[in-house]
């Protein structure tokens, strides 16, 4: 929204001075259903733009974290989409602690990740180029390998995720986590932002790029990982899904989950949507009731709910059209309710909640 | 302002805490009504420009846009990015080729308001044909053929990070001249691509000339261009590393594509240049599509105020998908009331109740969605606003396009503030 917040302006200068952003709030508690990813411990989530994706991979964290694991959320496309979700200052390029469970152990730390500092990092991690790392820098070869260099710029993010997931000694000091879930580019640019490590080694066909572009692709393919896809029951979403869930087999990549988003409140049941779509409800059943509850049932009252039951059972219709076509996508699907006051905290644990419940964490 | 300074503070993320642009204390006026006939038949816009957030309708409003102007007898052509396959199939663009073409089915005998006469071609961008056409037109065959078999211009030009867009301006300025040449339009309809961010586009010719313009360019050229002079110390540790790190093949390939790429450098910097100046031009105007969701807006309301900053013609904010306000005044709470004494009555009101609970979250929606609107035109005062009803079906007809149409058109009633143009 456009009010100023209280940030505005500064970014990087304030960073430091950043207090902790801790949210402790009760974490979902766990189903008694086992989870259905056990062996994931790389969430990727994507979906087209709209469907509620950083909602849902924040929901996902959450979810984990709630069964005790330590969880890493992150993020790449330099939105603050997660900052804005948890109403906290925009994230550095450094882990933060973002929501702790008032009980057990899980907690859930987020990142955003961006393409320079990613390579300055990675640069000073295996070639120790303090003097000669700023000088590319000053030669402009920084901003030509993040924003120029075909696919450079995804190799780095994706990258950055590989090494989080990968903790080794050249990370002094760094924290191990048990889970991490990708808040990831949207689904029509997914299967290039997470193949185009083999484009680079295509490219690149020896040296030490090839070979970091190769271990990063080893785990995007293993069962280690697993791409979530977030959809509405709309049409364009969903053939987008399907779309997206071909083009990922396709490059070997492993398809996980396909989470419905936003699905409309059942609270009619078949034969009465029926009734609504056909015309044919009893119209002096409905005064009845609502008379008896002092309602005054005045016929705009009466009319405006008939339209709102048929533009509702209209919908159910068409979602249960789109329903169909995820089901013969054949892969596990969970559903989350639309929520009317819009995703606030509380609402994201309550999402969070559901995907425990449905089984995806 | 030259492209490249705005461009640059806007590239990287940290830009994003700019400060705010706009009034600093809210006024009492209602927001300004959007007139979007008035500006689809007003004979000096010839650019309009569809921007906003992944996911808002931006290429379903372009296409209503451009099918309402041509029925209002304007020659249009709208350029759409990745529309869905139906309403692709329904505009007769399903083949990606780069080339415009007649939709079937458009009729414009001035019937609907506006005059007669008018027409619409459609056509989905190609963006690595659309580079190839640029290196071709601009290049000697033999060294055309020599950049498009280089695998770092192979890699460029289908993945370079913001090619989409860049591809789209470019698509644009050649649209424009080909308009200004021939006659056959008077209005180009743009969509823009679903980027990270809405802006990326604004900042992809900036990119591509900073690319073209870079240090480390010119240092990838010098050996070629003579003396070693400038051979520093710091150049040799650069070169190095980067041998050391993507290996000597890759650095090889580049050298390769910059030698021959380095004729084209000035003609693309131009192009660049005069596309930011045709999106400047008062010919153009600048819709920003949202929904009235956080996300959304926030998106708007930097683009307003970037397109501001810019000093580029923004004509309006339509917000999609907006939830219509049930008639009656029964409030969302004295349904939930009237729900809970349904359920305790004992007897069986199911649809009496299944209806009342849609009525109150309908009323929730709607009152969260008005507060989020409310707050941007409060910020953002002057940005005449349009704001469309959510349909109960999707859109992928030329009917449908014209029903969405008609509710952009339906905006301005004669009691309400009709916007200037800007």
């Amino acid at each position: 929204m456009p009010e100023v917040t209280p940030d505005g302006g500064q970014g990087a200068a304030t960073l430091d001075v950043m207090p902790a952003q801790e949210k402790t709030a009760p974490a979902p508690r766990p189903a008694d259903r086992t989870p259905d990813w056990p062996e994931v411990q790389l969430h990727i989530v994507t979906g087209k733009g709209g469907t509620g994706k950083t909602t849902v991979a924040a929901a996902l964290a959450l979810a984990l974290a709630a069964r005790g694991k330590s969880v890493l959320l992150c993020e790449v496309e330099g939105r603050q989409g997660i900052a804005q979700l948890f109403d906290v200052p925009p994230l550095p390029y450094e882990e933060r602690l973002l929501a702790r469970g008032t009980t057990g152990s899980g907690d859930v730390y987020a990142l955003s990740i961006d393409a320079e500092s990613a390579l300055l990092e990675y640069l000073d991690m295996y070639y120790r180029l303090g003097r000669a790392g700023k000088a590319l820098d000053r030669f402009g070869v920084v901003e030509f390998a993040t924003t120029i260099a075909p696919g450079v710029r995804d190799v780095l993010l994706t990258g950055k995720v590989y090494e989080a997931a990968n903790r080794n000694r050249r990370n002094k000091g760094a924290r191990h986590y048990d889970a991490i879930v990708l808040d990831a580019p949207p689904t029509g640019r997914i299967a290039q932002f997470l193949t185009v490590n083999n484009e680079l080694a295509g490219l690149a066909k020896v040296g030490p790029i090839k070979a970091q572009a190769d271990t990063v692709t080893t785990l995007l393919r293993s069962p280690r990982t697993a791409i979530h896809l977030v959809t509405v029951l709309e049409e364009m979403p969903v053939q987008e899904t399907g779309d997206g869930i071909k083009e990922l087999s396709g490059g070997g990549l492993p398809v996980g989950g396909v989470i419905v988003n936003m699905v409309r409140p059942q609270d009619l049941d078949a034969e009465e949507r029926q009734e609504l779509l056909d015309d044919t409800v009893d119209r002096g059943a409905l005064v009845t009731s609502l008379d008896k509850i002092g309602i005054p049932a005045e016929d705009e009252l009466v009319d405006a709910l008939l339209e709102e039951g048929r533009h509702h059972a209209e919908r159910r219709r068409l979602e249960d059209t789109q329903r169909a076509l995820i089901d013969a996508l054949e892969v596990p699907s969970y559903e989350l309710p639309l929520l009317p006051g819009g995703v606030d905290l509380g609402g994201l644990y309550e999402l969070a909640a559901a995907l425990t419940e449905g089984g995806l964490a | 302002m030259s492209p490249g300074k705005a461009a640059k503070a806007t590239t990287h993320q940290s830009s994003r805490a700019s400060a705010r642009i706009g009034p600093l204390v809210a006024a009492h006026d209602p927001a300004l009504v959007l007139d979007v006939d008035a500006l689809l038949d007003d004979p000096n816009r010839n650019v309009i420009v569809c921007c906003g957030s992944g996911g808002v309708g931006k290429t379903t409003t372009s296409a209503s846009l451009a099918l309402r102007a041509a029925e209002r007898g304007r020659k249009v052509v709208v350029l759409t990015i990745d529309p869905a396959r139906r309403l692709a199939q329904s505009m007769g663009i399903e083949a990606l080729d780069n080339i415009p073409r007649p939709v079937p089915g458009v009729v414009s005998t001035g019937s609907t308001g506006g005059r007669p006469g008018g027409s619409l071609d459609a056509m989905m961008l190609d963006m690595k044909r659309t580079f190839d056409e640029v290196v071709q037109g601009q290049a000697s065959p033999e060294k055309a053929a020599q950049i498009l078999e280089n695998p770092f211009y192979i890699a460029v030009s289908s993945s370079f990070a913001g090619t989409q867009e860049y591809m789209a301006m470019e698509k644009l300025g050649q649209l424009d001249k080909d308009a200004r040449k021939t006659g056959r339009w008077d209005l180009i309809i743009v969509d823009t691509p679903p980027s990270r961010s809405a802006l990326d586009f604004l900042d992809a010719p900036e990119r591509l000339s900073s690319f073209l313009d870079g240090r480390f360019m010119k240092l990838l050229l010098m050996p070629a261009r003579g003396p070693a002079r400038l051979m520093t110390a710091g150049f040799g540790m650069v070169t190095n590393a980067i041998t050391k790190i993507i290996g000597a093949q890759v650095l090889t390939d580049m050298k390769s594509f910059v030698a021959a790429f380095d004729t084209l450098f000035g003609g693309f910097r131009q192009r660049a240049q005069r596309t930011f100046e045709l999106l400047q031009d008062s010919r153009t105007a600048f819709l920003v599509i949202a929904a009235p969701e956080p996300d959304a807006l926030r998106e708007a309301a930097y683009f307003v105020e970037r397109l501001r900053q810019e000093r580029m013609p923004l004509a309006g904010l339509v917000v999609n998908r907006a939830s219509s306000n049930p008639p009656g005044d029964l409030s969302a709470n004295a349904a939930m009331t009237g729900v809970e004494k349904l359920r305790t009555s004992g007897e069986d009101h199911g649809l009496a109740a299944g209806l009342l609970r849609l009525h109150a979250d309908r009323k929730i929606v709607v009152e969260r969605e008005k507060r989020l609107t409310r707050r941007f035109a409060t910020s953002h005062p002057d940005v005449p606003t349009a704001v469309l009803p959510a349909l109960s079906t999707d859109v992928h007809d030329l009917e449908g396009l014209r029903r969405i149409g008609d509710l952009l058109g339906a905006q301005v009633d004669h009691g309400s503030r009709r916007a200037s143009t800007p």
